[in-house]
C-alpha cells in the first residue's frame, strides 16, 4: 500500500527567546492552530483522522505529558483522536511523517496527522536533562561533545573556513528573503490570539539585510566551550588528525532558535477518494542511520544513501533537496560528499534564516519542499536532517 | 562503660559523661584506616551509643597525624572477588550509618593531618573541629592511586562542598589547610590549641544532644545546587569535558568518582553509598589501581627511603657539595642541595657564570616569597649556603662533587683531573651526564672506584627522579653515597648499570624517534602528537624533540664512538640532520623545529612537514600509531632489563614514570607489557617487527616469559 501526503501546514516561526513574538503562546496552542488550519484548508472530515503523531524534543513543562494528545484534544477533531509524542531530536518532525507513512503503508491506519512542535522560548533546549553529556560513563568513554563542537569539527576536518560558512549563511538569508518577497511559503499560517488578532504573520527571524561583512565580525559561539569545557581536546582525542579545532560557527551561520509547529496529513489512496482529497506527494522511502557520536552531525549522508537505495534511485534522480541547516557545515558536507550542487539545495533558504524549532523542523521543511516542487513543476525531493547523538534521517517524496 | 586502652586507641570517659577516643595505632608508623581499626572502632562506638551514661564521643588522635589515609598495603592485597569486597564495604557503611543516625553526638577533634579514610572517618562524625595549624592537611587523595573515597567521602563531600568544589577535591586530590577547609565547609570550626579543641568539642556535644547529618536533613541545601539544577548540569557537563581533556579516559577512578555523584547524589544517602561501594569495588579490582598503588605508592616509598643503597655501607653524610658548571642543571642542583641544608660550592669558568647560577636559586625563592611559600629570612639562609666561585681549589672540602659541564668527554676529563687534584681521596666524584657512559668518563679519573653517575632531570627543582649510574669500576661506597645524597635532597633514586644513554635517555630516545619515524612515513604529524597524548604521554614526541632541540640529538649521535649503532639511531640521525641542515629546523630555541613558534601564539606544527613527507591525510589507524609509540618504549625498557642495565622491573617502572612521563595507569614501561597482556604484546611486536623493523624484535627472555604464561613481575 502507498502512503500519500495530502497536505502540509506550518506556523510562522517566532524568535525563541523572551523577546520573541510567540513567547506568550504555549506549544499546545501552536499545535492546535496548525491542526485547525489543516482541517480548514482541506474541509477535513476530522472523524476519519485516527491519530496525531507529533515530534517534540524537550518534553517537559509546557511540552510535557504527551503534548500530541493535548493538541489533539484542543483541535476539536473529536474525542476519538489519539496522540503520541516522539523524540528523535532534530529529526522528530520528519520521523513523525515517516512513522505515519509506515502505519499507512502497513495498513494499520488510513489517515493520520504527523508533525511536530517546539517552543524553544518557553521550554529551552536541554530542559529535559539526559545523560549524553552529563553521565561521565556515557560521555567520557565515547568522547561525547556538544553539537557546536561537532559542527566545528566537521568544518575543520573537511576544510570549511569561516568565510565559506559565512557565505553559506548569507545565501540562506538571501534565498529566504526572496522566497518571502515572492510569497512562496504557501503552507505557512500566521499565529493569532484568542480574539483572532495576529500575533505573528511572517517568519520573525529572516534578516534580508545580512551581509558577509556584517556577520564576519561575530564571535565564534563554541570557542569558549571548546577550551574551558575541555571539549576541543575531547574531540581531538577521537580525531587526532586534527591539530586544532577551528571554531567557525556563530549565531548567524548556525540555525536560529525559534518557536513553531507544523503538521501534515498522511493517508492511503482510498481515504483520500472517500473524503474528496487530492494527494500531493507519495512517500517513496524513509531511512535513519547512525554515525560516530563525536562528529555526530554527518548523518544526512548515510541516511540519504540508504533512502536512495531503498527507493532504487540515484542522487541524480532527486530534483530538489532540503538539508536542514543546523549549522552551515552540515549542508556543505552533504553537498560535498554526495556531489550535489547548491542550486538545488535549500532553494528557499533554511534554518539559518528561518530557524529550527527542533521537534517541528522536519515536517516544516517537507512542506516547504512540497510547495517548491509544485511551483517549479518538478517531481522528486529529498528531505534530510542531522540528529544529535550521531544520527541522520532522510525521506524521499515524489509528486503524484 | 570502662576506659579502654589497646593497640589501636585509648578511650576515656570523663566525669562530664563525654568519651574521648584517641587513636593510637602503636604497631603502625602512623594511624591508618584499616579493617582492623574500623572493626574495633565500630564496636566501641556501638558500646558508647548503647551506654546511656555517655553523652557523646570525641574522636581525636594521640599521634602527630590524625590519620593520613588508608592502609594501601591491605587494599593492594584485598583479592579479586568483587562480591566479598562489595559486601565488606557495605557492612562498613551500615555500621557507620548506624553511628550517624543513633542520636548521640560524635565530634571529630582533628589535631593532625586527616586524609582519605581518615577524613572520611571524620565525616561520619556530626561535627568537625580542626586545630588551626598550617602543617595539617585535609583532603581525599584516593584518585591519585586509582581509587575513590569509599568510606562515604565520595557521596558525602558534595553535601558539604557543593558539586563543583567536591569535584576539585575528589578528582584532583586537592589538599587544603584548616582555614581553607573551614571556608569550603569541609569542617565546622577551628581551634587554636589542643585544649581549646577538646573544649569546643565538649561544648558542642553539650549543646547538640540529637544531631542530624546534612545528608539526613531534609532542609539541607547542597551548596551551588543539586545534580539537576541548572548549575549542577553545567558543572557536570563541563567536568566531563575537562576530565576527558585531562585524563583522555585512561583513569577509571576519576570517571567513577563523577559517576557516584551523578547517580548517587539525587538519592537518599543509604542507597547512594551502595552506588559508591559498587564503583569502589570495580576500581579495587582494576589493573589501573593496582598499578598506581604498586608503582606510584609502594615502590615509590621504598625507593624514596633508599632501598637501592648497598646495605652494608655506612651512611655517607654530605655536609658540603661541590658543583662543576653553573648552567641550568648545575644551578638547579645547587638549589635543591642548599634547600636540603647542605653547603654548596657552585663553580663555573667565569664569576659571572657562577653568579648567574646562584641567581637561579634567588629567582625560585623570590617567586616562593611572592606566593607566600617562603620568607625573606628563609630565602637568605638558603642563599647563604651557596658559594659561587671560579676556583677549582674550592672543591677541596667537599664530600661529593657533581660535574654538570657541557656533554663533551674531553672537557669532562679536564675538570675531573682538575678537581681530583684537590678533592679528598675518599670523597665521591659524580657526573651529571645524561648519555655518555660512566665507564668512559671514569677513564679520566685517578680513582674510578669513587666515580659514579648522578643523572638529574630538567628542571631539577621539579623533577623527582635521579638516575644513579654504576660504572664498571664504581664501588659500593660510591653507590651508597649517591643514594644517600639523593634521599637527602628528597628525590627518588634508581640505580642502573652503565650503558650509553643508561636507562631513561635510551628509552626516552625510542619514544621520540618512533614518533618522528611515523611522520617520515607519512602519518600526519598532528595524529602522532595527539595519539601520543591520548595514550597517556604528557607531551607529544615531536614537541619533546623540539624542546631538547634537534641539534642536541645530532651532537649525541656524532659524539658516540660506538661502532655498528642500531639502524633506528642512524635513521633518526639522518632525518633530524636533514631537517636541521636543509630546512633550518633546529628546535624550539630557534623558533623552528617540528613546530613553528609564532610570538605570543600557541605553537603550530610546521606546515612544511606534510609536504616534505607527503603526509597521508586519510591515514586513520590511530591504534597502530599509539601502539608503536608505547610498545617501542616497553621493548627498549625490556632490553635494558635483559642486558642488566636495569636491576629490576620496579626500577624500570619508576624510572619511566618519573623520568620521562610514561603514564602511571599502566604501572610503568615494563608493567605496561602486563597491562597490554603479555602474549598480546609479544604477538603485536612480532607483527610490528615484520612491518616496521627489527627495533620491535621481542627479546628472548621476554618471549620465554610469554611462552611460560608468566607476568613481567616474574622476571
Amino acid at each position: 500500500m502507498e502512503a500519500y501526503i495530502y497536505d502540509a501546514v506550518r506556523s510562522v516561526r517566532g524568535k525563541g527567546n523572551k523577546k520573541g513574538a510567540l513567547y506568550g503562546v504555549t506549544p499546545t496552542e501552536l499545535s492546535r492552530q496548525v491542526l485547525v488550519a489543516l482541517k480548514e484548508r482541506n474541509s477535513l472530515d476530522t472523524s476519519k483522522v485516527e491519530d496525531v503523531i507529533f515530534g517534540c524534543v524537550a518534553q517537559v513543562k509546557d511540552q510535557g505529558v504527551n503534548i500530541a494528545k493535548s493538541a489533539a484534544q484542543e483541535s476539536n477533531y473529536g474525542d476519538h483522536l489519539c496522540g503520541v509524542t516522539l523524540n528523535r531530536f532534530c529529526g522528530s518532525g520528519l520521523e513523525a511523517m515517516n512513522q505515519a507513512a509506515a502505519y499507512v503503508k502497513s495498513g494499520f491506519s488510513n489517515l493520520l496527522v504527523a508533525g511536530g512542535v517546539e517552543s524553544m522560548s518557553r521550554v529551552p533546549m536541554g530542559s529535559d536533562g539526559g545523560g549524553f553529556l552529563m553521565d561521565p560513563l556515557q560521555a567520557i568513554p565515547r568522547n561525547l561533545v556538544p553539537q557546536g563542537i561537532s559542527a566545528d569539527l566537521i568544518a575543520t576536518k573537511y576544510g570549511y573556513s569561516r568565510n565559506d560558512t559565512d557565505l553559506f549563511a548569507v545565501e540562506s538569508q538571501k534565498r529566504a528573503s526572496e522566497a518571502e518577497a515572492d510569497k512562496r511559503f504557501k503552507s505557512r499560517i500566521p499565529i493569532t490570539d484568542i480574539n483572532g488578532l495576529d500575533i505573528l504573520v511572517t517568519d520573525e527571524n529572516i534578516r534580508p539585510s545580512t551581509t558577509l561583512e556584517g556577520i564576519s565580525k561575530l564571535q565564534p559561539s563554541f570557542a569558549m566551550m571548546g577550551s574551558m569545557g575541555g571539549f576541543d581536546a575531547v574531540a581531538i582525542d577521537k580525531y587526532p588528525e586534527v591539530e586544532e579545532l577551528l571554531h567557525v560557527h556563530h549565531a548567524a551561520n548556525s540555525s536560529s532558535i525559534v518557536d513553531g509547529a507544523g503538521a501534515t496529513l498522511i493517508g492511503n489512496k482510498e481515504i483520500g477518494k472517500a473524503l474528496g482529497l487530492t494527494p500531493r506527494f507519495r512517500v517513496r522511502a524513509a531511512a535513519v542511520e547512525g554515525t560516530d557520536p563525536t562528529i555526530m552531525l554527518t548523518g544526512p549522508v548515510p541516511a540519504s544513501v540508504k533512502a536512495l537505495k531503498q527507493a532504487g534511485m540515484s542522487i541524480n534522480d532527486i530534483d530538489l533537496f532540503e538539508v536542514n541547516e543546523a549549522f552551515s557545515a552540515i549542508p556543505m558536507y552533504f553537498m560535498d560528499k554526495l556531489g550535489v550542487d547548491h542550486s538545488v539545495v535549500n532553494v528557499n533558504g533554511g534554518a539559518i534564516a528561518m530557524g529550527h524549532p527542533l521537534g517541528a523542523t522536519g515536517c516544516m521543511i517537507a512542506g516547504t519542499l512540497m510547495d517548491e516542487l509544485e511551483r517549479r513543476d518538478l517531481n522528486t525531493g529529498l528531505i534530510t536532517l542531522c540528529i544529535g547523538g550521531g544520527m541522520g534521517i532522510a525521506t524521499i517524496i515524489e509528486r503524484v | 562503660m570502662e576506659n579502654i586502652k589497646n593497640d589501636l586507641f585509648e578511650f576515656e570517659v570523663g566525669t562530664d559523661g563525654i568519651g574521648v577516643l584517641s587513636i593510637n595505632q602503636i604497631n603502625n608508623p602512623t594511624n591508618l584506616f584499616s579493617t582492623e581499626f574500623v572493626t574495633a572502632y565500630i564496636e566501641l562506638a556501638n558500646e558508647a551509643i548503647a551506654d546511656k551514661a555517655i553523652k557523646g564521643v570525641i574522636l581525636t588522635s594521640a599521634r602527630s597525624m590524625f590519620m593520613p589515609g588508608a592502609d594501601l598495603r591491605e587494599l593492594q592485597n584485598m583479592g579479586n572477588d568483587p562480591k566479598v569486597q562489595f559486601e565488606k564495604t557495605m557492612k562498613m557503611h551500615h555500621a557507620f550509618r548506624a553511628i550517624e543516625t543513633a542520636g548521640k553526638p560524635f565530634v571529630a577533634a582533628i589535631n593532625g593531618t586527616a586524609m582519605g579514610g581518615g577524613l572520611e572517618l571524620c565525616l561520619t562524625c556530626h561535627h568537625r573541629i580542626v586545630l588551626n595549624n598550617i602543617k595539617i592537611k585535609l583532603g581525599f587523595p584516593e584518585a591519585k592511586v586509582g581509587l575513590l573515597p569509599a568510606g562515604g567521602g565520595n557521596s558525602k563531600a558534595p553535601y558539604l562542598l557543593g558539586i563543583q568544589n567536591a569535584l576539585m577535591y575528589l578528582l584532583q586530590g586537592k589538599e587544603v589547610r584548616p582555614s581553607e577547609a573551614l571556608k569550603d565547609g569541609l569542617v565546622d570550626d577551628l581551634a587554636e590549641n589542643q585544649e581549646e579543641l577538646i573544649q569546643k568539642a565538649k561544648d558542642w556535644i553539650s549543646a547538640n544532644s540529637n544531631p542530624v547529618q546534612p545528608w539526613d536533613n531534609k532542609k539541607h541545601r547542597i551548596p551551588g545546587g543539586d545534580v539537576w539544577s541548572a548549575n549542577g548540569v553545567q558543572t557536570l557537563v563541563g567536568a566531563a569535558g575537562n576530565l576527558g581533556k585531562m585524563a583522555h579516559g585512561n583513569y577509571p577512578a576519576q570517571n567513577y568518582i563523577m559517576k557516584v555523584i551523578h547517580d548517587g547524589l539525587p538519592m537518599m544517602i543509604d542507597r547512594a553509598l551502595e552506588i559508591e561501594a559498587r564503583y569502589f569495588t570495580k576500581l579495587l579490582t582494576s589493573k589501573e589501581a593496582k598499578n598506581m598503588i604498586r608503582t606510584g605508592f609502594m615502590e615509590l616509598q621504598k625507593a624514596k627511603k633508599g632501598i637501592a643503597r648497598p646495605k652494608t655501607e655506612p651512611k655517607y653524610e654530605i655536609k658540603k657539595l661541590g658543583i662543576l658548571g653553573a648552567g641550568m642543571m648545575g644551578a638547579g642542583i645547587a638549589y635543591v642541595s642548599a634547600k636540603a641544608g647542605m653547603g654548596v660550592v657552585l663553580k663555573d669558568v667565569t664569576q659571572e657564570g657562577a653568579d648567574k647560577g646562584k641567581a637561579y636559586s634567588k629567582d625560585i625563592l623570590d617567586k616562593a616569597i611572592s606566593r607566600k611559600r617562603s620568607t625573606p629570612e628563609k630565602a637568605e639562609a638558603l642563599l647563604s649556603k651557596i658559594e659561587a666561585t671560579t676556583d677549582p681549589a674550592s672543591m677541596k672540602d667537599c664530600d661529593l662533587v657533581i660535574e654538570a659541564v657541557f656533554e663533551d668527554p674531553k672537557l669532562k676529563a679536564i675538570v675531573t683531573a682538575e678537581t681530583e687534584a684537590v678533592l679528598g681521596k675518599d670523597k665521591i666524584y659524580a657526573s651529571n651526564t645524561s648519555t655518555i657512559p660512566i665507564t668512559e668518563l671514569a677513564k679520566a679519573s685517578s680513582r674510578p672506584d669513587n666515580f659514579i653517575g648522578i643523572h638529574f632531570f630538567s628542571p631539577v627543582e621539579k623533577m623527582p627522579l635521579v638516575e644513579i649510574i654504576v660504572g664498571k669500576k664504581t664501588e659500593e661506597k660510591a653507590i651508597a653515597a649517591a643514594v644517600d645524597y639523593t634521599v637527602a635532597i628528597g628525590k627518588i633514586p634508581i640505580v642502573v648499570n652503565d650503558s650509553r644513554g643508561f636507562y631513561t635517555s635510551r628509552c626516552f630516545g625510542t619514544f621520540v624517534s618512533e614518533g618522528s619515524f611515523m611522520v617520515e612515513e607519512g602519518v600526519p604529524a598532528a595524529m602522532v602528537e595527539n595519539v601520543a597524548k591520548a595514550a597517556g604521554m604528557a607531551v607529544g614526541p615531536l614537541a619533546v624533540i623540539d624542546e631538547v632541540t634537534l641539534t642536541l640529538g645530532l651532537h649525541v649521535y656524532e659524539s658516540d664512538p660506538t661502532p655498528n649503532k642500531p639502524p633506528f639511531q642512524e635513521r633518526s640521525y639522518k632525518m633530524q640532520k636533514d631537517l636541521v641542515d636543509n630546512h633550518g629546523r633546529k628546535g624550539k630555541k630557534w623558533g623552528a623545529g617540528f613546530y613553528d613558534y609564532p610570538k605570543g601564539m600557541p605553537k603550530k606544527l610546521w606546515s612544511g612537514l606534510a609536504e616534505k613527507y607527503n603526509s597521508n591525510v586519510d591515514y586513520l589507524d590511530k591504534e597502530t600509531v599509539a601502539k608503536r609509540i608505547m610498545h617501542r618504549q616497553a621493548i627498549e625498557a625490556f632490553k635494558c632489563l635483559q642486558e642488566g642495565v636495569l636491576k629490576s622491573v620496579v626500577d624500570g617502572d619508576l624510572g619511566s614514570v618519573l623520568g620521562w612521563g610514561f603514564p602511571i595507569f599502566t604501572g610503568g614501561a615494563l608493567s605496561y607489557i602486563d597491562f597490554v597482556g603479555m602474549q598480546k604484546f609479544v604477538s603485536e611486536c612480532d607483527d610490528f617487527t615484520a612491518r616496521f623493523g627489527e627495533r620491535f624484535a621481542v627479546p628472548d627472555k621476554l618471549r620465554a616469559l610469554s611462552e611460560a604464561n608468566k607476568s613481567i613481575h616474574d622476571y
